[in-house]
């Protein structure tokens, strides 16, 4: 005769053992964010702590990592110019993204076709894609300047990446060509989420295109429009890449991005400490912002 | 054509097509100028036409474009074959299994979405230094696999919950180990979810460039992004333009078929998150 407590013991051990098993698959993955991922980030928060040259003994000297940091002047640049880029590749990618998006939300085989011609540069990696325009812009090399000339639009060749203000666009221009088929992809998905009825219904009703577009489209792609900045602002903030091939940060550091001061402090100036104090504070402010910016969406969606 | 005959809704539609059209040309020109540019070129005689200068200098550039080229596949195998390994093990545990700390470890290993790359390789460079993984590709691999792991793990996690347990419940009674279930009955369900996530390894071991050129000293270990751009900063300040060009249509033409051969795996990955710029 089996009682409650025999039952009970291998309903136990069945639960034990699948837990067990469970572990197991588990392991590798808790391997990877255990070792590469847990580990570094708490060493991250150790060596911001200190003073910890990439050769010899790293020594305690909290606060100063992190106080000194108002008076590194090449990050604190960097906080507004990667804040100005922020901005304006954010606003250029939506707008850009959105209107490629209306452009092609029809299911015709041209419409495939030129969905398939903006996303082809969303397929090429991001290195390759900065050096392709490094050469498209190159002086006496590239062949927009000659293009231009030619029809007359310029007298004097520009040099792109020679001046503050030109390089900052021309990356921008870069990042543009990159990624608005990305964006257009996923508004596209949003797009096709909203049903027809409502355009049929708002057209009976005498609204027009901009008027459709207005009072049904935009309010309704709200939930795609958010996903879309949330990636555009974390992508754009932590930008490196694109200026280190594009400008190395020139014409004079007028173009260095947050992510590259952190590297500059921690692997030209060789402190890792305040490169490791500079990259905890930009994560902390990017977390913020994405938990204040998820909040925000709840909120507007109740 | 004439175009005063046309009704306002043709004329309409002929401006759409013609507005998409100039915009498709816009962003395939620049590709188009690579592949074309790479093979134009100064001939030895003098004229400009065909040639396979470029190619040739490339080949010969630093250690060789097949050590580069060498180097980039390792990084790209190990990556993906690592990759699915892990998310598989682990999609299936988190699909099936219930374990203590089961959430507590999804949670943390989505959370490396939230920390910026810069943040993970001023530690990981210390970390794996002591370790004697930095400057070794097996390293980098690794590094790019914990890159991946919140993409690959939640893909394979989806891809798992969609399979109706019945299937496997069935294996299990007829007496199937659990490894064997998964192995048998369901790797084919989900053989969708691996092969986006292995083309998404891919593509970030084929394209990564920060991770290695942080964690890779040795020029003779360098990946082809890395090498691309020590071409284009030049020896001596003279830049290769040729040979860049035939570089970024090295690097960029393997993912162009890829897409080409993969758009479902592509499109279903790009939107569930694998990718931010």
């Amino acid at each position: 005769m089996i009682d409650a407590g025999t039952i009970r013991s291998r309903w136990w051990s069945r639960r034990h053992r699948l837990a067990f098993v469970g572990w197991l698959y588990a392991l590798p993955t808790a391997v990877v964010v255990g070792f590469l991922f847990v580990v570094p980030i708490a060493m991250a928060l150790w060596m911001s702590l200190n003073r910890w040259p990439i050769l010899g003994e790293p020594t305690l000297n909290f606060p100063n990592n992190y106080t000194s940091i108002p008076r590194d002047f090449l990050f604190v640049q960097a906080i507004s110019f990667t804040i100005l880029y922020t901005a304006i590749i954010t606003v250029v990618l939506l707008g850009l993204g959105l209107f490629l998006a209306l452009l092609v939300e029809g299911q015709s085989k041209v419409v495939g076709v030129l969905r398939t011609a903006y996303f082809l540069p969303a397929v090429v990696g991001l290195t390759a894609a900065a050096l392709l325009f490094y050469a498209l812009y190159a002086p006496g090399f590239g062949p927009i300047n000659p293009i231009l000339q030619d029809l007359g639009l310029i007298d004097e060749p520009i040099r792109f990446l020679g001046s503050p203000n030109t390089a900052l666009f021309s990356v921008i221009a870069m990042m543009t060509w990159k990624f608005a088929g990305f964006y257009m992809i996923i508004l596209l998905v949003g797009l096709q989420g909203i049903p027809r009825e409502l355009y049929e219904a708002a057209r009976i009703d005498g609204a027009g295109r901009l008027q459709s577009l207005r009072y049904i489209t935009l309010p309704l792609l709200r939930p795609s429009i958010a996903l879309c900045l949330v990636l555009m602002v974390s992508g754009a903030m932590l930008a490196f890449e694109n200026f280190f091939v594009m400008t190395q940060g020139g014409p004079d550091r007028s173009t260095v991005t947050m992510v590259m001061a952190i590297f500059r402090a921690a692997f030209s100036q060789l402190d890792l400490g305040r490169g490791a104090a500079l990259a905890i504070v930009v994560m902390t402010a990017l977390v913020a912002f994405n938990a204040l910016w998820l909040t925000l969406v709840r909120r507007g969606q109740t | 054509m004439n175009f005063a005959s046309m009704t306002p809704a043709t004329a309409r539609r002929a401006a759409h097509l013609l507005i998409a059209g100039i915009l498709a040309v816009f962003f395939l020109l620049p590709l188009v100028y690579a592949v074309l540019g790479s093979v134009t070129g100064r001939r030895a005689d003098g004229t400009v036409g065909f040639t396979s200068r470029h190619y040739e200098r490339l080949l010969n550039y630093g250690f060789g474009l097949d050590t580069y080229l060498t180097n980039t596949t390792i990084v790209v195998l190990l990556t993906v074959v690592i990759s699915v390994v892990v998310a598989v093990l682990g999609g299936y545990a988190f699909a099936r299994f219930n374990f203590p700390g089961k959430t507590l470890l999804f949670v943390s290993a989505l959370a490396i979405l939230m920390v910026p790359h810069a943040t993970l390789l001023i530690p990981l460079y210390v970390v794996l230094g002591e370790t004697g993984l930095r400057n070794s590709l097996v390293g980098l691999s690794l590094v790019l696999v914990m890159f991946q792991l919140p993409f690959s793990l939640f893909m394979m996690r989806n891809s798992f919950d969609a399979v109706p347990r019945e299937l496997d419940e069935a294996a299990l009674v007829d007496g199937c180990s659990s490894f064997q279930a998964m192995r048998m009955v369901l790797l084919p369900a989900v053989m969708p979810g691996v092969i986006t996530v292995a083309l998404f390894a891919f593509l970030t071991g084929w394209n990564e460039f920060i991770a290695a050129l942080i964690l890779l000293n040795d020029g003779r270990l360098f990946t082809l992004p890395v090498a691309l751009v020590s071409i284009q900063q030049g020896d001596w300040g003279i830049i290769d333009f040729g040979a860049l060009q035939a570089g970024v249509v090295v690097s960029a033409l393997p993912c162009l078929i890829l897409f080409l051969l993969l758009q479902r795996a592509y499109i279903s990955g790009f939107t569930a998150g694998a990718v931010r710029g």
